[in-house]
């Protein structure tokens, strides 16, 4: 591991585990309004100043992080497994399955996925409540998530399945089904661990753009897009600067994943 | 060879150098004036003119371009809200409110030099109702079935006889803008101050002034004094405030709390807050006995007192403060109080108390058990508030309104949507609890009104299409509506309608939450602005405007 990838997995540790302490860190619920304190900048009672509506930032940030991070893999995981199921037994099986797989992810991949979304969150009732909202925002982005990692798992299946060691033990009479969980899935596993990886990221900033759209997470919940929605029509970079520490934060959790990521895509290579 | 200069030369070289300068001064000066004028305005339009035909008119863009091209025959005066002679010199109501007779100034050109007459009043009210056009504008003067009919008794009178009475006739006049009959260019001849000179599409608009445009300013001038106006489509309104603060634009109409307050950080002398304006936001509860929302709740929505106990939990005053930045007014019923004649003054707003609220809510058999409210069938009240995606300031608005009915144990989940599946919700499943929009008076006359208040409406949001009106107090303000729409007397309108006013306060089928104040910035080069309430909020006078120097 280099010394980058050292500093990545100690950035989103501390990232994590902020996140998670935010019981503890954070000077007051996400939700609390100090309505005679609207938009103010950083003092010692509000570290990053306060919203327009007058809630905290810095605890804003710290739940919306947990938020962010801890569901982002979970749609991600979710996404690989389907990835997996589809893409892999396509690949391994091959002819007309891997031609109907195929022709279904192409089809997925042909849709507008943000009309899909804003479609998808039309039709949910309405009365759900904001945790349930942000569990269904991360588990349609994970449903719809994985066609690019499909095609990926299908063709190292594919040539797996042509390779010599499949051929000598389906020579030697292995079953079909020991053979794919024996033989294929192992070897599966590095590309699906890169897919994992890559994914997180991607459903971070999927999340953030709904969010910056009104779609994501619902009110007064915090999450990353709904905090980058903050910088909307902000004119300079220097008139309120701590406005961009949730996008700071973004960019520097989406860089350490992918300088993680790295290693993994070392690990499948 | 140095030669000394007498002094008669000398003298005659000063004097001659003197009126060369002097010269060269005036022909400057002449040069600049005739080169300036009254200069060139910048605006944006914030979306595509959807047409030139001032009949056709149902968009804003489309709506500015017919104030600022279009010749009315009276006009309502933007800051005293009376009506003004425009074309016609004078008119006259009939009694039973079906005619109208103008008198017309005579000696008018259109912009292409065919001369004005009653003909084209008269070519003008048979196009605009015509119900194959399908036009917006002619859409108020529709009271009953029947034809209009025009009666031209010489080249400058007409007598307008509609079928049935149009209740404030002569102020929907304010909205039509006289066509040519004879014209061959058709709606592009106007009598307004400007008219169209250029149009690129999804670029910009170029009106210049109308060469033969009838009005002249105190000292004689003729007006307008401005060469042009170029108007800009720019929908992003980040960009049209970053143009502004470059310079490119000399002024904003309906400018955002933010942007008017980013404004004026920097610049306080260009923005300008002209009080709380017609626009009204409110939140309403759906009280459609079809819907497919749970009986309880339906009981919990129908009930007037449930419905003013959310009014009072509401803190409004948080709202303007807060959401608006203070530029917005508690609202008080359907009504502004910028609305001079028509507002009732008796009316006051619903004053925040979340222990007056929930003892209200207690007295109706709800309860408060750790925390939260329920009914008293043990239902959690606990109910969602659409609005649409996009709008921070309604997004905000709810935020505010879900922490102060959680004061009283009410739980509101917060729900975004795209406006076409807000509006399905709304007109066609009813698959809805409460929903916070706003509405946009343009009118002054309570006959706007009339699609929102009769229970029979589409309108109607809160229970629209009603067959028969299903309570007691939606009977008495169709009544009220019809009788002050079927009234000459203003007197008694206003009667009527400050009758209404009370009913809708005392029930509350609408919570109205604020009044948005009337925002605008106007370039320091600009003179002669003065922004008022009533759109076009700041070139209504656009004709006495000018950039620079005159």
């Amino acid at each position: 591991m280099s010394l980058w990838q050292k500093l990545a997995c100690v950035i989103l540790a501390l990232v994590l585990c902020g996140s998670v302490a935010a019981n503890w860190l954070a000077p007051a619920g996400y939700a609390k309004q100090y309505r005679e304190a609207t938009d103010a900048p950083p003092s010692r009672a509000h570290w990053l100043g306060t919203d327009e509506m007058g809630r905290d930032r810095f605890a804003r940030v710290l739940y919306g992080t947990r938020i962010s991070l801890l569901l982002a893999p979970a749609a991600a995981l979710l996404s690989t497994l389907m990835a997996a199921l589809i893409g892999g037994l396509a690949g391994y099986l091959g002819g007309i399955w891997a031609r109907m797989a195929m022709a279904v992810t192409d089809l997925f991949l042909s849709l507008p996925w943000l009309f899909l979304l804003i479609t998808a969150r039309a039709l949910m009732p309405l009365n759900v409540s904001p945790l349930i909202s942000v569990m269904v925002t991360f588990m349609l982005l994970g449903l719809l998530g994985w066609t690019t990692a499909a095609r990926v798992l299908c063709t190292t299946a594919a040539s797996l399945r042509g390779s010599d060691f499949v051929r000598q033990a389906q020579a030697a009479g292995l079953p079909a089904q020991r053979l794919f969980w024996v033989h294929v899935v192992p070897n599966l596993k590095p590309v699906l661990y890169a897919q994992f990886w890559i994914s997180i990221p991607v459903f971070i900033l999927s999340e953030a753009n709904l969010g910056i759209l009104g779609l994501g997470v619902a009110e007064p919940m915090p999450s990353w897009g709904s905090l980058l929605k903050e910088l909307e029509g902000l004119v300079s970079i220097g008139e309120e600067p701590w406005k961009f520490v949730p996008l700071i934060l973004l960019v520097v959790v989406v860089t350490s994943f992918q300088v993680l990521l790295s290693k993994q895509e070392e690990m499948a290579a | 060879m140095r030669r000394h200069k007498s002094g008669f030369e000398q003298m005659t070289n000063t004097c001659g150098t003197a009126i060369s300068v002097a010269m060269l001064c005036l022909g400057f000066l002449l040069g600049h004036a005739v080169a300036q004028g009254g200069g060139e305005l910048r605006f944006c339009l914030r979306t595509e003119p959807k047409t030139f035909d001032p009949l056709k008119v149902e968009d804003d863009a489309s709506a500015s371009i017919r104030y600022l091209t279009g010749g009315v025959l009276v006009r309502v005066n933007r800051q005293t809200q009376d009506l003004e002679p425009g074309l016609a010199v004078s008119w006259k109501v009939s009694k039973d409110g079906r005619q109208i007779s103008f008198r017309l100034r005579s000696g008018i050109l259109f912009s292409d030099g065919t001369p004005f007459s009653a003909e084209d009043v008269a070519y003008t009210v048979q196009q605009l109702m015509d119900p194959a056009l399908h036009s917006p504008t002619g859409d108020a003067f529709r009271s009953g079935t029947g034809n209009v009919e025009t009666n031209v008794v010489s080249p400058s009178q007409i007598v307008i006889t509609f079928p049935a009475q149009v209740a404030g006739l002569d102020r929907l006049f304010d909205q039509v803008a006289i066509l040519s009959q004879r014209s061959s260019k058709k709606e592009m001849a106007v009598l307004g101050p400007f008219m169209v000179a250029d149009y690129k599409p999804g670029s910009s608009v170029l009106l210049k002034r109308n060469p033969n445009y009838w009005k002249t300013d105190e000292q004689g001038r003729k007006l307008p004094y401005l060469d042009s106006i170029h108007l800009d489509i720019q929908p992003n309104r980040d960009v049209e405030l970053l143009r502004f603060k470059r310079g490119e634009l000399d002024l904003i109409n309906s400018l955002d709390s933010e942007y008017f307050d980013k404004l004026a950080a920097t610049s306080p002398q260009v923005v300008h807050d002209a009080g709380a304006s017609l626009d009204s936001e409110q939140l309403w509860f759906n009280e459609v006995a079809k819907s497919p929302i749970p009986n309880y709740k339906k009981n919990w929505f129908r009930s007037a007192s449930f419905r003013r106990a959310i009014s009072e939990a509401i803190n409004r005053e948080d709202l303007s403060r807060v959401v608006f930045h203070g530029h917005a007014q508690p609202a008080v019923g359907p009504f502004s109080p910028a609305n001079k004649f028509w507002f009732n003054s008796k009316l006051k707003p619903q004053p925040y108390s979340s222990d007056a609220a929930l003892k209200a809510l207690q007295d109706e058999g709800f309860r408060m058990e750790n925390g939260t409210l329920k009914d008293k069938d043990g239902n959690e009240v606990v109910f969602s508030i659409i609005t649409n995606s996009g709008n921070k300031y309604r997004e905000r608005m709810a935020v505010l309104i879900q922490d102060d009915l959680q004061k009283i144990g009410i739980r509101v989940n917060v729900v975004t949507l795209d406006f076409p599946s807000l509006i399905e919700r709304m007109t066609q499943t009813f698959d809805y609890e409460a929903i916070i929009l706003g509405l946009t008076n343009v009118d002054l006359d309570p006959n706007g009104e009339m699609n929102v208040w009769l229970s029979s409406s589409e309108n109607h949001q809160w229970n629209p299409q009603q067959k028969a009106p299903e309570t007691a107090w939606e009977a008495e303000i169709d009544r009220l509506m019809r009788a002050q729409a079927s009234s000459s007397d203003p007197k008694k309108r206003k009667e009527a309608f400050d009758r209404v006013q009370e009913i809708v306060v005392e029930q509350e089928p609408f919570i109205f939450l604020i009044n948005k104040n009337a925002l605008s910035a106007v370039s320091a080069a600009v003179q002669g602005a003065a922004p008022m309430i009533l759109s076009p909020q700041t070139f209504w006078n656009a004709e006495r405007l000018f950039v620079g120097t005159k």
